[in-house]
């Protein structure tokens, strides 16, 4: 089984988790720009996030024979900071690296009018550099702030296929299908979303534009779920071809609209270095 | 003999990359903000695999959209220190191996580029350091910053007919550094690399003043064995 998790932060995961994931068949995944816990409190602390999004983290990915690439973006959460409010100016220098496959994570956090002005930027940056985007939705709120973000996508101009609204549930997938955009589900322990009430969301919306994601980062989070949502689609009678699409074939196609996917069989590696380091300790 | 970079880049790029290069080359003559978008987007559209003399296609498509900005002296030095913060590891080396080209074409960038020499010096990424060290770095880096670049070399395996400007700056004092140096891989009963002894053979005395000769008796049977390997090499033809 082949598997690429289309949104997981794995700058905050470990080398195990990397292994695991290779184990369970993950081959390729997209990082989003997303926040860090904390507050960030300058414009520099970001752009050398995105420098390692950028280098260090494909080169740890790849080792473990994992393909990384990532999305960036000014996160709706920091989008209200007013030190943060240039990184939507260095964004286009990003923007332009064959390593970032859409812009992302943009969208709602509380539904401010900052956020308003970076969603909307951040579209605007999209349909200029011609790339996919990865709409958050909010977690407080949801269908209010989904249905905003779909307007808000809607008067951007930007073509609905371009779009990934991310973090649905069973009460807001149907307005996202009926908008064309792209349907991501993130599955989580305990809260929000399991791989069983996933099942019965692709039973009844059917597999097309759905992605599935484990959304991993420094919280609560399994970065295997994809492959136990893989394993329930099977147990609940989906076949192999079916479960294909949804776990690589529909991440590929969405991604694959930026036009720099340029997804190659990398086997692991630990020899290789990353500008002259290596992800082994001394004495190895 | 190797066809100059220009003209290999040209007999190398496709008529769709050529096409998007001269387009990308007149967006930056226009207004050379726009370099800040199509120099990162550069191997994508024109490729990325090996041209001539150690340049790749990517970095001389790069270094030809540098050559069109229509900017000199500070302007000139602050918009390619900017392409370096943001460049991944294929841009800075691409602004590297331009920097001499840009200084031939505008007196006035004079030393401004030497800081990114220096940052690729500090760094440990092979690929950086060689591209660092082209004919900028011996025009500029002063005596011990240039020493000291050619021993970092010598450590990091990068062989030393890739720096430019050693045949002219090699003295004394870097044969005195490298023969220490081979002392002491000697010591560690190591081979020591054969490209650093055309530069200790030019300064006779150089090799006796290190503590390496005196390894040939030394009582550990692998600092003999390698002391004898490095003074055979020493005293060699090649
Ligand atoms: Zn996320």
């Amino acid at each position: 089984m082949r598997i690429f998790d289309p949104h997981i932060h794995m700058t905050s995961r470990t080398t195990d988790d990397y292994e695991a994931m290779y184990a369970a068949g993950v081959r390729a995944v997209v990082e989003p720009s997303f926040w860090l816990g904390q507050p960030r409190t300058s414009v520099d602390s970001f752009t050398d996030y995105f420098d390692a999004l950028l280098g260090w983290e494909p080169y740890r990915a790849a080792q473990f024979g994992i393909q990384h690439r990532c999305t960036i973006a000014l996160n709706p959460k920091e989008a209200n900071d007013p030190r943060c409010a240039g990184v939507l100016d260095v964004l286009p220098r990003y923007l332009a690296k064959d390593g970032v496959v859409a812009v992302g994570e943009i969208g709602y956090d509380s539904m401010t009018p900052e956020e308003d002005e970076a969603l909307a930027r951040q579209l605007e940056l999209a349909v200029e550099h011609d790339l996919p985007v990865l709409v958050h939705t909010p977690h407080r709120d949801k269908a209010v702030g989904t249905r905003r973000t779909l307007d808000v996508v809607r008067e951007s101009g930007i073509p609905p296929e371009h779009v990934l609204v991310d973090h649905l549930n069973e009460l807001t997938v149907s307005m996202v299908a009926d908008s064309g955009c792209w349907m991501g589900f993130s599955i989580y322990p305990h809260t929000k979303m399991s791989e069983d009430r996933m099942v019965r969301i692709l039973q009844e919306h059917g597999t097309e534009r759905m992605l599935v994601n484990s959304a991993a980062d420094w919280g609560r989070s399994d970065p295997l779920k994809t492959r136990k949502t893989a394993d329930a689609m099977l147990a609940a009678g989906f076949d192999a071809d079916t479960v294909d699409q949804v776990m690589w074939g529909n991440p590929v196609a969405f991604y694959g609209q930026s036009g720099r996917l340029d997804l190659e069989d990398v086997k692991p590696d630990e020899t290789a270095l990353f500008e002259g380091n290596s992800v082994k300790r001394g004495g190895e | 003999m190797a066809p100059p970079i220009p003209t290999a880049l040209d007999h190398h790029l496709t008529p769709e990359a050529r096409r998007w290069l001269t387009d990308a080359v007149a967006r930056v003559g226009d207004d050379p903000t726009a370099v800040r978008t199509v120099f990162p987007a550069v191997g994508r559209h024109c490729g990325r695999g090996p041209l001539v003399d150690g340049w790749t296609v990517a970095d001389a498509a790069r270094a030809r959209l540098l050559a069109a900005l229509p900017l000199r002296g500070a302007a000139l030095a602050e918009e390619i220190t900017a392409l370096h913060r943001y460049g991944d590891s294929a841009e800075q080396r691409a602004v590297l191996r331009s920097l001499a080209l840009l200084e031939d074409a505008d007196a006035s960038f004079a030393d401004l580029g030497v800081p990114l020499v220096r940052a690729a010096l500090r760094g440990n990424d092979t690929d950086l350091i060689e591209a660092a060290l082209g004919p900028y770095a011996a025009r500029h880096l002063d005596e011990d910053g240039y020493r000291h670049a050619v021993l970092k070399c010598v450590f990091c395996g990068i062989p030393l007919d890739r720096v430019a400007g050693l045949t002219e700056r090699a003295d004394r004092e870097l044969a005195r550094m490298l023969a220490d140096f081979a002392h002491e891989r000697v010591a560690a009963g190591r081979d020591v690399p054969s490209d650093i002894w055309p530069i200790v053979r030019a300064h006779p005395g150089a090799l006796e003043a290190s503590g390496l000769p005196a390894e040939a008796t030394s009582s550990s049977s692998d600092r003999r064995a390698a002391a004898a390997a490095a003074l055979a090499a020493f005293t060699g033809a090649e």
